[in-house]
């Protein structure tokens, strides 16, 4: 916090004292704001140091794997990195990453509101969410968290005897809480954009970046609270021998797979759909051109939401479930590909014939759409049931989830984090860098990923500690790619931080956007907008013109 | 609806702020601020009924899979119990909607009077259900991990049993026989030895009823601080959405349990 406090200046045009930065001093008055755009801030230095953290257990696992055998750590100590890997990146940098600390800070912007409907709740979502990260680092103390980010049955439930009896308790009492911090950050988007529209944004008026969130969040209030029951179900199974999924007592521990996948599926949608919003955006500002097929984009997130909800199956294909239930949730993990499709190739028309700047956030933007296709497309493979059982738990997935997660979410988190941060920070960012750590990004995953869906082809499974030595060049490969990824990610971060002392101060609308965030200054001032703004088309382009004054982007006359 | 007609003389302009000291200010008018709570709570209970969803999903599961389970083991749980909480709750969702109509009208008394009588409904749930659990632990009727049930053993242990989980003695001689019957409420335990996993029907039991009587708490909690804010006179025509909404919280919270009744008392 004591970092962005730094932030000084306002925006051309705007005196020092006006905006949400300066609005008041003092450490309190971060940790008890109840200004959204301050929690989105908070979100977005706790989420990126959770990203961090996840990154350094990502390498660690990458390290151990360049030789067979030992490299740096035991088996017991790795099977603890990929699981602490998993279980950081997925439920405390990915979930939340997008929605709560990019969403938090637009969306109202965007809505032309003052904030979010419940700026208590939203608040305390915030302070849920440093409570289930602190019971994640309980659980690291503990040491001998291992039952994978999934906390399967009956593993997760035997009583070791050990530490790593508490070191699952204390996890899984995070995820709970975690859980309901992204129950309440959910509900309080779905309010906002029920109640809070500014007459004259219809729901078609919306920007896609909204509709992407609200689909997020319809998922977030349905799906979250089975997670909840399950993880809870868990823990009365752990500490009191409930029974429910151990089938010495009488319980099913497959049910435990079928509840938490009801839950985790859609959690995949939970972690790409606001990227996808975020693509929406970037795609439109920096082509230029009027979004291509707006209502398409817009219904596809919902579809996507909605059918996210029907296929939880699929994870389940060898785990005995029935066969009928194999093939009706193939059939409808096939269908998701249609929204997906439509999102990728209506980007695409948007680009066709149009006036394309290089930014850092459109190269962020390039990587999604074809790291994202690769991802969606090798999706289909798995949803083959016949190719899914040679597949199942090789690299092959691993890689699949990666390029979807990582190829999508991540990339489009820092292309959201470079496109938004003049108007969060006051500040532009230097475009070299940025560029650089787009193109680092964008390369160093592939090398990491590409060499593991042959390795998956080919056998090798995942999670393994040893391997045979035919696999080493895969994972050498692999591995130098985690590390390029990793400096990427550095470099993008550093030159974030880097403006906040020396970048210069940024115009209200510096890449030309159209929406409601760009016509409030940058950094915004407390109350968003002292009237209610007038709503027209958030992207019709050609109402805006360059002025070379302010070195931004200013309403045509 | 009411809230149409109440709200109507806020939708003017701003700066009623100090008309309505309750209106924040990042609502434009009165009326947005009572939409947007309404709406909040109704997700909030579409959440509550998927966090119910597992267990009854459970319940469904193991219901079909293994009908005796449930054919021995709600016969350790006494409908007469069950039914007399279920007419408590449906009683105290009375005096809570009849709060809120109260806390519309301003008439600040029947507010507090309707509160008072919906709390005393929850308190006497939850001793209704602590005496069936201490019954349930003393017999050993617990969840598989801890199942140990003994009861049927000898009619000698009527006596030491009947002390807390009767209170009508006059039936408390009744045969084992006519016991299974449950009639007047008066199930002294299962009858014949326990099926295999017979434990699991605790499981769900204590489950249900407790993840549910937790929500009891909460309700009170609720309740308490809305009781707290009626004395204070916070309340009126112009401001009364908590009520309203603890109200449909605490609907939600007799609704799940007008399904537990029947699913775990009443069966056959």
């Amino acid at each position: 916090m004591a970092t962005v406090d730094v932030v000084r200046s306002g925006s051309a045009g705007h005196t020092e004292t006006d905006n949400y930065l300066t609005h008041s001093k003092g450490l309190l008055s971060w940790l008890l704001t109840l200004d959204h755009k301050r929690i989105g801030v908070m979100y977005l230095i706790a989420t990126s140091a959770a990203f961090l953290l996840g990154g350094f257990f990502a390498l660690m696992v990458r390290t151990e794997l360049w030789t067979t055998g030992r490299t740096i750590m035991n088996h017991d100590t790795y099977n603890q990195m990929f699981t602490l890997h998993g279980a950081v990146m997925v439920f405390l940098f990915i979930i939340p990453g997008i929605p709560a600390a990019l969403g938090n800070f637009i969306l109202p912007i965007m809505l032309g509101a003052k904030d979010v409907a419940f700026p208590r709740l939203n608040l305390a979502s915030f302070y849920l969410w440093m409570m289930g990260a602190t019971f994640f680092l309980a659980a690291l103390s503990f040491t001998g968290l291992d039952t994978g980010w999934t906390f399967y049955t009956p593993y997760s439930t035997t009583d070791f005897g050990t530490g790593k009896d508490n070191a699952i308790i204390s996890a899984v009492m995070g995820v709970f809480i975690l859980g309901f911090s992204s129950i309440f950050t959910g509900l309080n988007f779905l309010v906002t954009i029920h109640t809070m529209r500014p007459p004259g944004m219809t729901w078609f008026r919306m920007p896609l970046f909204l509709w992407a969130i609200y689909s997020t969040a319809i998922i977030q209030v349905l799906a979250t609270p089975v997670l909840a029951i399950t993880l809870l179900l868990l823990l009365v199974e752990k500490t009191l021998g409930f029974g429910i999924f151990d089938p010495q007592l009488g319980g099913d521990p497959v049910l435990f797979q079928h509840f938490f996948w009801f839950y985790s599926h859609p959690a995949v949608y939970i972690m790409i759909l606001p990227a996808m919003g975020v693509i929406s955006e970037l795609i439109g500002v920096n082509c230029r051109r009027h979004i291509f097929g707006y209502r398409f984009i817009a219904y596809s997130s919902v579809a996507i939401a909605l059918l996210g909800f029907l296929v939880w199956g699929h994870h389940m294909f060898t785990s005995g479930q029935s066969k009928l239930a194999s093939v009706v949730f193939s059939a409808i993990t096939f269908s998701v590909a249609i929204p997906s499709a439509i999102k990728i190739f209506n980007w695409l028309s948007t680009m066709y014939k149009g006036s394309i700047t290089f930014n850092a956030p459109f190269l962020y933007a390039l990587s999604f759409m074809f790291l994202f296709t690769i991802g969606g497309l090798t999706g289909l493979f798995l949803a083959t049931l016949s190719v899914d059982v040679h597949l199942h738990d090789t690299y092959f997935v691993v890689a699949h989830f990666h390029y979807v997660m990582v190829g999508g979410a991540l990339t489009s988190f820092l292309g959201g984090l470079f496109h938004w941060w003049p108007k969060i920070s006051g500040k532009m960012y230097s475009e070299t860098p940025a560029r650089i750590s787009a193109l680092l990004v964008f390369l160093g995953f592939n090398l990491t990923f590409l060499p593991q869906f042959v390795m998956g082809t080919r056998g090798m499974p995942r999670r393994y500690y040893n391997y045979l030595p035919e696999f080493e060049p895969f994972h050498q490969w692999s591995t130098i790619g985690a590390y390029v990824l990793g400096a990427g990610a550095l470099l993008a971060f550093a030159t974030v931080i880097h403006s906040i002392f020396r970048g210069k101060p940024a115009p209200m609308n510096p890449w030309g956007g159209a929406s409601l965030e760009w016509t409030c200054s940058s950094p915004p001032p407390h109350n968003n907008f002292d009237k209610a703004p007038s709503v027209e088309d958030c992207y019709d382009y050609d109402k805006l013109v360059w002025d070379e004054k302010t070195g931004g982007y200013l309403m045509r006359k | 609806m009411s809230e149409h007609a109440v709200a109507d003389p806020h939708t003017g302009h701003d700066g009623h702020q100090g008309h309505n000291p309750f209106h924040a200010h990042h609502f434009d008018t009165p009326k947005q601020q009572f939409d947007a709570g309404k709406f909040g709570m109704w997700l909030f209970l579409v959440q509550e009924v998927l966090f119910f969803s597992g267990l009854f999903v459970f319940y469904a599961i193991v219901r079909v899979n293994h009908p005796e389970i449930f054919r021995w083991g709600h016969q350790a749980l006494d409908p007469f119990y069950g039914f007399v909480n279920t007419i408590v709750l449906i009683f105290s969702s009375l005096t809570m909607a009849w709060a809120v109509r109260c806390a519309q009208k301003g008439q600040r008394t029947g507010l507090i009077v309707n509160l008072v009588i919906t709390l005393v409904c929850a308190g006497v749930f939850l001793c209704v259900k602590y005496v069936e659990y201490s019954a349930k632990f003393e017999h050993g009727f617990l969840w598989a991990g801890r199942f140990n049930p003994h009861t049927e053993d000898h009619a000698g242990d009527h006596s030491a049993t009947e002390g807390t989980t009767s209170h009508d003695s006059g039936h408390a001689d009744a045969s084992h026989a006519a016991s299974a019957e449950g009639h007047g409420g008066h199930a002294h335990g299962p009858v014949g030895p326990p099926p295999k996993n017979a434990g699991v029907f605790f499981s769900i039991y204590f489950g249900m009823t407790g993840l549910h009587a937790i929500h009891v708490i909460a309700g009170i909690a609720a309740i308490t601080w809305i009781l707290v804010r009626s004395v204070r006179g916070d309340f009126g025509p112009d401001y009364f959405g908590p009520v309203d909404y603890v109200g449909l919280y605490w609907h939600l919270v007799d609704l799940v349990w007008i399904y537990l009744f029947p699913m775990l008392y009443l069966i056959e």
